[in-house]
């Protein structure tokens, strides 16, 4: 007994889970959209969620920053922890969570703002700067990580709704880097952008991954293949097959992964 | 014969028509319906069409300008001494002329007067029967016309339709018609409002006292029409009304769109159309029986001095009204904000007061804006609540506790009673009105623009 | 890039000044959702002080206090019945003086008032009207003369406004409206049983009176009708016709663009201004009947116009398409495809528009006021020409008396207002869920 305790103790040091999801099931009124999964999502891996629409891919990336508190109808179940904390206890707070729990959006969504003040809003209000050139570092870092700095630097005055589709996203993401987050969740980013747009953000994706835990929910297989480390595929609310990508695409275990993945059905 | 009479005659006149020349094409088809190009009623509505239109014309005429004909022959005949004796009002003379008229055994003495009237009654006669034959007889041309076209081949529905869209599209014609019609009486009133008294001295004169200027040796004397008071008076209570209604709307609003759960909203939003649909004079005697007491027994306890006519309390009330205003528009232009902006900002951990304040009030700021602007221009627009709270002198003022005057009270104390149309106090008013229409114009035509603008940007 | 790039300080989340601050946040979102709903509170507050100040005063509006006296139907004073023609007798009791009679049964009642000054203010304890009332219960009951009954008169309103505990006796004479002699009268009448408050049907039935105990809204409710009716029957058809215009068949043009920027702001222009339109046009040019019904509901109707406008428009444009289509192809010409098809179904909704619109109208004062309904008018209004007043001028007019009494007959008129409005709202509603149509 003792022996097995401390055998997990060892696994779990090496391979200690950023955030850990243990049998969420979440309803919308009486429709349970997501059922009983079990996942998690490493500091340094990227995890990509696949599935066919409807499949609760969005419902379950949004239980993991409490997003889904904002939708009345909506129900969690099952234990979600980040750090080994669980996030749905009432000592954590939701405004901290999402700080450290970054989301980026199928469309992006900048703020009716300039540019600069799209990426120190949230500096701004977790109070992270306290100069303003500490401002000013923080929203040049992050644009710099989001690869975007090179293209508004001299224009960050500029609304950022002025900015084309995929820079836009980038900025989302620049605003999201901005608070200094532990996860990033990323919900079809790429799918409102064109070909070059989406290669820029899936090299940014791929400059991002040492350093923080990325989920990622996308349609193309292909992303999936080419940015992600695990892969999880959900199916009617169930995750029914979660494992290396590389395992995933080419041995799947699961006759209805190996249908989706060769285009069968989704 | 009176004028509704004439009316019933075409309606029958139309009525047969139709019944004759429905007969008359299913006789030429040979009772086949089948071998008539339309349908038969189509020949009838063709054929009642034919003889409403022109009747109704003539019959339009006699309705809208018979009556200032038939005044005009008579006071033409009445002897100049008769309109020295009536102040050379000529309403005066012809309320006289009417009341025997209508009065047989009236107290009226003046054998002028009884002999105008005497001609009145025989004109008149003359008139509504010429009116008759006339829009009877067009009625006829346009039956024989018809009738003459009532053929199987002919096109019954097609000239139908043709006719019921100049119809429909003289209707909406009308829309422009009453603009217009706003816009040239208010001007031609005005116009010969400022022959008497000069532009300058209206919009930029300090002294408004129209009723001294009724003595006959006063008229237009310097400084009786200076509408700089009212505008004031206007613009005060006005921003006390915005100052109610503005953040209580707006905080509502965002209250019930942001934070109220679906119970609450399905009580308050009725609520806040019940307080919409309260008529305006009912504020009115909320305010003048009510606010203004309570306002005026404030200021004694605590040692104000607040008229029982305050601004204030007319402002305030008014606020009351306009509150539902801002906050609809306001929720609308606050829900037509993308969701995924609010979800932007709660993601990267804002709380919901700051997404409101940082993230969706800056977008909804136009339709916001639009909002504020249509408010004001209702609160400036506004008559009963001032008729019955506001005061009546005017006084030039930014104190909230005296009572101030404003342009929609003076335009009802200057046309309610008995008038007569020439006189630079009557005038006056549509200036006055004229000032109104404009400015409010103003207002609605930047705030639609805004808020379409608004619009385009997230559709 | 990924090597010499700088890096964001890691945040302490648990640090002191941070949780401090996420305090300081939180209370914020406090104050602020709090603020929000004071807000809703007190545009709730508004409503409920007005509804419940209208309604404290207004309930006693419907009843009115009456004095039980016994009146002697004196033979010297109404003549025979049986001695004289009919025709003799009822011109005989139409000019009797009943004050007589009335000053005698309270004679009966008071023996000790003796002056003629004290005589005289104890006739003012009835109603001006008791000599009506007293007048037609003699013509339609002739054989009343030589009897002693009874009778149920009016009170003054000073009477009235005693019993509804209007007028605090407690107050030093000077102060009140009503002396310590009628007071002592009063008591003494009301401890026999004599005075009592009873449902005031003269109210709702006659017509405007300078005396608060006889006025009625019977004639302004008349006239709102015969308005609204006149509003009803040009700016129905007219609304109408410009939206099926507007939505199914105009061209795409400046002047059809020109049309729809000048419904929009139509639908902002003050009343007011319209009642300038109305007197300078129907008055001024067309010569119509000051005062009249007709004229008022011209007016009104221009400013109904836009409302009908917009509201027919948006039920016409929520008419799917496929339904065109489909009468399209079973070869309705577009005339037909309109008045056959999209119409009916657009109707429940143009309705709905008509019935705000015309309950916009039914409150409209100021365009009245601007055209003359605002007379004292005591006739109820016969036809579209005579003159009139309507429901929300009355109130305006009564608002204006100088009588406590008026304020609560003002109060019940806008009870009888809000029913009709609510009435008519309520129908809207109805008629929007009943056929409400999710394509
Ligand atoms: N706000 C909501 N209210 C009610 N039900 C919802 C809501 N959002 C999602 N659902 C339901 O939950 C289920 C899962 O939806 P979800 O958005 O998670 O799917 P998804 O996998 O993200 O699909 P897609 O690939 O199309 O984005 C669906 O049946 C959907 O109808
Ligand atoms: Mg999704």
């Amino acid at each position: 007994m003792y022996k097995m305790a401390s055998e997990l103790e060892t696994m779990t040091e090496t391979r200690k889970p950023k955030m850990l999801a243990e049998n969420v099931n979440v309803f919308y009124g009486t429709n349970h959209a997501v059922k009983g999964i079990t996942l998690d999502l490493h500091q340094d891996e990227v995890t990509a969620l696949i599935g066919p629409s409807g499949c609760g891919k969005s419902t379950f990336l949004r239980c993991l920053n409490r997003m889904n508190d904002t939708v009345a109808s909506c129900r969690v179940e099952g234990r979600i922890t980040l750090d080994g904390e669980d996030i749905y206890a009432s000592r954590i707070d939701v405004v901290q969570l999402r700080a450290r729990v970054g989301m980026v959006f199928q469309k992006p969504n900048p703020f009716p703002k300039s540019i600069y003040d799209n990426v120190a809003y949230g500096p701004r209000i977790h109070g992270l700067a306290q100069t303003r050139t500490d401002l000013d570092e923080i929203v040049s870092t992050a644009l710099e990580k989001a690869g975007l700095w090179n293209e508004v630097k001299d224009r960050l005055e500029s609304p950022g709704t002025a900015l084309s589709g995929g820079q836009q996203q980038r900025l989302c993401i620049a605003r999201a880097i901005a608070v200094n987050p532990e996860v990033i969740l990323m919900d079809e980013p790429c799918s409102a952008l064109d070909p070059i747009a989406t290669a820029k953000v899936e090299a940014l994706i791929d400059e991002l991954k040492g350093r923080y835990a990325i989920a990622i929910v996308t349609h193309s297989m292909q992303q999936a293949a080419r940015v992600s480390q695990k892969t999880a595929f959900f199916h009617m609310g169930d995750l029914v097959e979660h494992g290396d990508t590389t395992e995933i695409f080419t041995a799947p275990k699961q006759e209805r992964t190996r249908d989706y993945i060769t285009g069968r059905f989704g | 014969m009176t004028s509704s009479a004439i009316f019933l005659f075409l309606v029958m006149l139309a009525l047969g028509s139709f019944v004759f020349a429905r007969q008359k094409a299913l006789a030429g088809a040979g009772g086949d319906p089948a071998k008539l190009h339309s349908l038969p009623r189509h020949y009838g509505y063709f054929a009642a069409t034919c003889v409403l239109l022109p009747g109704l014309f003539a019959f339009g005429i006699w309705v809208i300008f018979g009556n200032s004909i038939i005044e005009g022959l008579i006071l033409s005949g009445v002897p100049d001494r008769v309109f020295e004796q009536n102040g050379d009002q000529a309403t005066l003379v012809l309320n006289r002329i009417r009341l025997a008229v209508e009065n047989p055994n009236s107290p009226e003495t003046d054998p002028d007067i009884l002999a105008a009237a005497a001609k009145f009654q025989a004109i008149y006669l003359k008139g509504i029967w010429a009116a008759f034959v006339l829009s009877i007889s067009l009625g006829l041309v346009g039956l024989y016309v018809a009738v003459n076209r009532t053929k199987p081949d002919f096109r019954a529905r097609n000239k139908f339709e043709r006719v019921v869209l100049i119809t429909l599209g003289m209707s909406s014609v009308i829309a422009i018609a009453t603009t217009l019609g706003i816009v040239a009486s208010l001007l031609f009133e005005s116009l010969r409002f400022f022959q008497e008294v000069s532009i300058a001295e209206f919009v930029f004169g300090l002294h408004w006292s129209p009723q001294t200027a009724l003595r006959a040796d006063q008229v237009a004397s310097a400084g009786a029409f200076g509408a700089v008071p009212l505008f004031a008076g206007t613009l005060l209570i006005s921003f006390i009304a915005m100052l109610v209604a503005g953040p209580i709307g707006l905080l509502a609003a965002i209250y019930l769109t942001q934070y109220a759960s679906q119970r609450m909203r399905k009580i308050a939003k009725p609520m806040l159309e019940v307080l919409a649909g309260v008529p305006t004079v009912v504020y009115g005697f909320f305010a003048a029986l009510t606010v203004a007491p309570l306002f005026r027994d404030m200021g004694i306890t605590l040692g104000l001095d607040i008229a029982s006519e305050s601004a204030l309390a007319a402002g305030i009330v008014m606020g009351i009204m306009i509150i539902p205003f801002v906050s609809s528009l306001s929720d609308d232009a606050i829900t037509a904000v993308p969701k995924s902006l609010k979800d932007g900002s709660l993601a990267l951990g804002a709380t919901p007061s700051e997404t409101i304040k940082q993230v969706v009030l800056p977008a909804a700021l136009p339709g916001i804006v639009g909002a504020f602007l249509l408010a004001i221009s209702r609160a400036v627009g506004e008559t009963m609540i001032v008729v019955m709270a506001a005061g009546m002198q005017p006084n030039l003022t930014a104190n909230p506790f005296e009572a101030v005057t404003t342009v929609t009270v003076q335009i009802v104390a200057l046309l309610t009673g008995d008038q007569e149309f020439d006189s630079a106090k009557t005038l006056s008013a549509f200036a006055l009105g004229l000032a109104l229409f404009v400015s409010t114009m103003v207002l609605n035509v930047i705030a639609l623009k805004i808020v379409r603008k608004y619009r385009e940007v997230y559709d | 890039m990924s090597d010499n790039a700088k890096e964001i300080k890691p945040t302490d989340w648990h640090s002191p000044e941070m949780n401090a601050r996420i305090k300081r946040r939180y209370r914020k979102e406090k104050w602020f959702k709090g603020l929000g709903f004071t807000a809703v509170i007190l545009a709730a507050m508004f409503l409920v002080t007005l509804i419940g100040r209208i309604a404290g005063d207004g309930l006693y509006g419907f009843v009115q206090t009456s004095i039980e006296l016994d009146i002697p139907f004196e033979e010297s004073i109404l003549g025979n019945p049986r001695e004289m023609s009919k025709a003799d007798f009822e011109e005989n009791v139409r000019r009797a003086n009943m004050l007589r009679i009335i000053d005698a049964s309270l004679q009966g009642h008071f023996p000790d008032v003796k002056s003629r000054r004290d005589r005289r203010e104890l006739l003012r304890m009835v109603s001006t009207g008791a000599r009506a009332q007293i007048r037609d219960m003699v013509l339609a009951n002739p054989s009343l003369v030589g009897t002693t009954e009874r009778v149920r008169l009016l009170a003054s309103d000073d009477v009235d406004q005693l019993r509804k505990g209007r007028i605090d006796a407690s107050e030093p004479e000077a102060n009140r409206k009503v002396k310590d002699k009628e007071l002592g009268w009063y008591q003494k009448l009301k401890e026999e049983g004599r005075v009592s408050l009873n449902f005031h049907t003269t109210f709702l039935t006659s017509g405007d009176s300078r005396d608060p105990e006889l006025a009625g809204i019977w004639g302004a409710t008349v006239g709102s009708a015969l308005t609204l009716l006149v509003t009803l029957a040009i700016a129905f058809p007219i609304g109408v016709l410009t939206a099926i215009y507007l939505e199914e068949f105009a061209p795409k043009n400046r002047l059809t663009d020109l049309i729809e920027v000048n419904i929009n702001n139509l639908a902002a222009v003050p009343s007011i201004v319209f009642g300038l339109l109305g007197l300078a046009v129907f008055l001024g040019v067309m010569h119509l009947p000051r005062s009249a019904p007709l004229v008022g509901g011209l007016t009104l109707a221009l400013m109904t116009l836009p409302t009908i406008i917009i509201a027919s428009r948006a039920s016409i444009k929520a008419v799917p398409p496929s339904i065109r289509d489909a009468a399209r192809g079973l070869g309705a010409s577009p005339m037909q495809v309109v008045f056959h098809h999209v119409v009916p179904l657009a109707m429940p909704g143009i309705l709905t528009g008509t019935i705000i619109g015309m309950a916009q109208a039914l409150g409209e004062t100021a365009p009245l006021l601007m055209i003359g309904m605002v007379a004292f008018i005591v006739d109820i209004p016969g036809g579209v020409t005579d003159a009139a007043t309507a429901l929300p001028v009355q109130i305006f007019l009564w608002a204006d008396s100088p009588e406590r009494a008026f304020v609560e007959k003002t109060s019940a008129a806008i009870l009888v207002l809000l029913t009709f409005l609510i009435a008519m709202n309520g129908l809207a509603i109805w008629l929007r869920q009943k056929f409400e149509q999710h394509w």
